[in-house]
């Protein structure tokens, strides 16, 4: 099968279940369980917490063991430059995929621009290596991906779903990453798979370095971790929907108690 | 990615509730609301960008900074009140002084976190789609410079010839929400006292110096 071809099968598939996972929300939950809950996003969309905090938890074990150490490591033997030369370069990747979702989400517009960036950072920022497009004006708007164009499609998120080392998803946003990797930074790269993978590991290292100091504010000021990512999750995935002005949910604004 | 834009976003959310307040009572002079983020974020960006003792970590001088600029043009009770929901309503005066207290000190040492973070971002403030006559606003900007820019809005009420903040959002998420999602197990399971302790709990295992 051309690789086309099997691109529009999986987004076929993702779609499917995606639609499945809207429906899984819809299932009505018991009053008691509603009552448990807290907060206005919990309601809807957590009925696999049990299941999420498990993962979460697991997550978290291996990022204090593993990830979090190696990233310390990463931001103290390269100098600030070359990190930021690396941040460059992926995220000029990742701007090709951005690009295509603005495509895809019908916005002609910024997909030109993103266009533009990625063209003009390869050619003139040495392969991506400098973010010059950022100092002629052409700004990086919010990354686009696979999910978020679905969503613009009126593809319902499904349940939400922490997935084992990538963190907090939805159903509909972790299948939506089958696409996404197809286009990710290391494939467009490189042709060798173990290349690839060198390249994923660097770029995880370099996201992680980047949440070194959030991570531990975070951490500081959360009282339960699983529900503030998870609540942070829902609420920027929603958001970059609509560009940053979500229409307003009638559960998220109540009026508010009187301060005396 | 996304984990990693929300976390920044976190952070950059405390930073920015610092950030995006007076260094200078703002006098009154009836400025519209983005004029007014506008001039508060640049002041205090570069009251943190100057300050060596606060970028290399000095958190006991980030504190006083945020206590004595910040806190006058936040509309601290009225936050609060929102976070906690219905149960505020019915709290004692000895409770809501305890949980003011407490939920002060928690977003303090917050910032006293974040600001250190706060580089070489600038903070480009969005055009005020509000009418002229409003007493309720939400005033947009956006934080660039790493990566990609996260999205910082402020929700505005009018306080006389000024303005108060009483929510932000960073990347999508507003602060009362999260504290509203932070706080509504304990208040279901135990009420405000037991929010309360959790919190105390929480605010005295703050190390009194922490560099991350």
């Amino acid at each position: 099968m051309s690789p086309w071809r099997r691109l529009a099968a999986q987004s076929i598939l993702l779609v499917t279940l995606a639609a499945l996972g809207g429906c899984a929300s819809l299932i009505p939950r018991s009053s008691s369980e509603m009552a448990a809950s807290a907060g206005p996003t919990t309601q809807r969309s957590d009925p696999w917490e049990r299941f999420n905090r498990a993962v979460f938890g697991f997550n978290e074990v291996v990022d204090a063991a593993v990830v979090k150490p190696a990233a310390q490591v990463y931001r103290d033997v390269l100098p600030q430059w070359l990190r930021r030369s690396v941040n460059n370069v992926f995220g000029n990747l990742s701007d090709v995929w951005s690009a295509a979702n603005l495509v895809l989400q019908l916005k002609p517009q910024p997909a030109l621009e993103m266009g533009m960036r990625v063209a003009t950072n390869t050619i003139f920022g040495l392969g991506g290596i400098l973010d010059v497009a950022e100092e002629i004006g052409l700004e990086r708007r919010s990354w686009e991906d696979f999910g978020q164009t679905l969503g613009r499609w009126g593809v319902g998120t499904g349940p939400y779903l922490v997935l084992p080392l990538i963190g907090p998803s939805t159903v509909r946003d972790g299948t939506a990453r089958l696409v996404d990797n197809r286009f990710s930074p290391g494939r467009l790269a490189f042709r060798e798979q173990s290349d690839r993978y060198s390249a994923l590991a660097v770029q995880a290292l370099s996201a992680r370095v980047n949440l070194l100091t959030a991570s531990k504010v975070l951490d500081d000021i959360a009282l339960d971790k699983y529900i503030f990512i998870r609540d942070a999750y829902l609420a920027r995935r929603r958001s970059l929907i609509y560009d940053g002005e979500p229409p307003e949910e009638d559960t998220s604004r109540p009026a508010d108690p009187p301060t005396q | 990615m996304q984990r990693r834009t929300l976390i920044a976003a976190t952070t950059v959310l405390m930073s920015s509730l610092g950030a995006g307040l007076a260094t200078t009572p703002v006098r009154a002079q009836a400025l519209a609301p983005d004029a007014f983020v506008r001039q508060l974020s640049g002041e205090v960006i570069d009251a943190v960008r100057t300050d060596k003792a606060i970028q290399s970590g000095d958190v006991t001088r980030i504190r006083t900074l945020v206590d004595t600029k910040v806190m006058p043009h936040v509309n601290f009770d009225r936050m609060t009140a929102m976070s906690v929901g219905p149960q505020w309503r019915a709290a004692t005066p000895e409770q809501r002084k305890r949980m003011l207290e407490e939920y002060k000190t928690l977003l303090i040492n917050t910032y006293s976190g974040a600001l250190t973070q706060f580089k070489d971002q600038s903070v480009v403030i969005k055009p005020l789609r509000a009418g002229s006559g409003d007493s309720d606003v939400i005033v947009r900007s956006e934080v660039r410079g790493q990566g990609e820019p996260i999205q910082l809005d402020y929700r505005l009420e009018k306080n006389g010839e000024g303005w108060k903040i009483y929510d932000v959002n960073v990347g999508g998420f507003w602060v009362v929400d999260a504290y509203k999602g932070q706080f509504a197990k304990d208040l279901n399971n135990g009420g405000l006292d037991a929010l309360i302790g959790r919190l105390a709990d929480k605010n005295k295992a703050q190390p009194a110096a922490s560099k991350s």
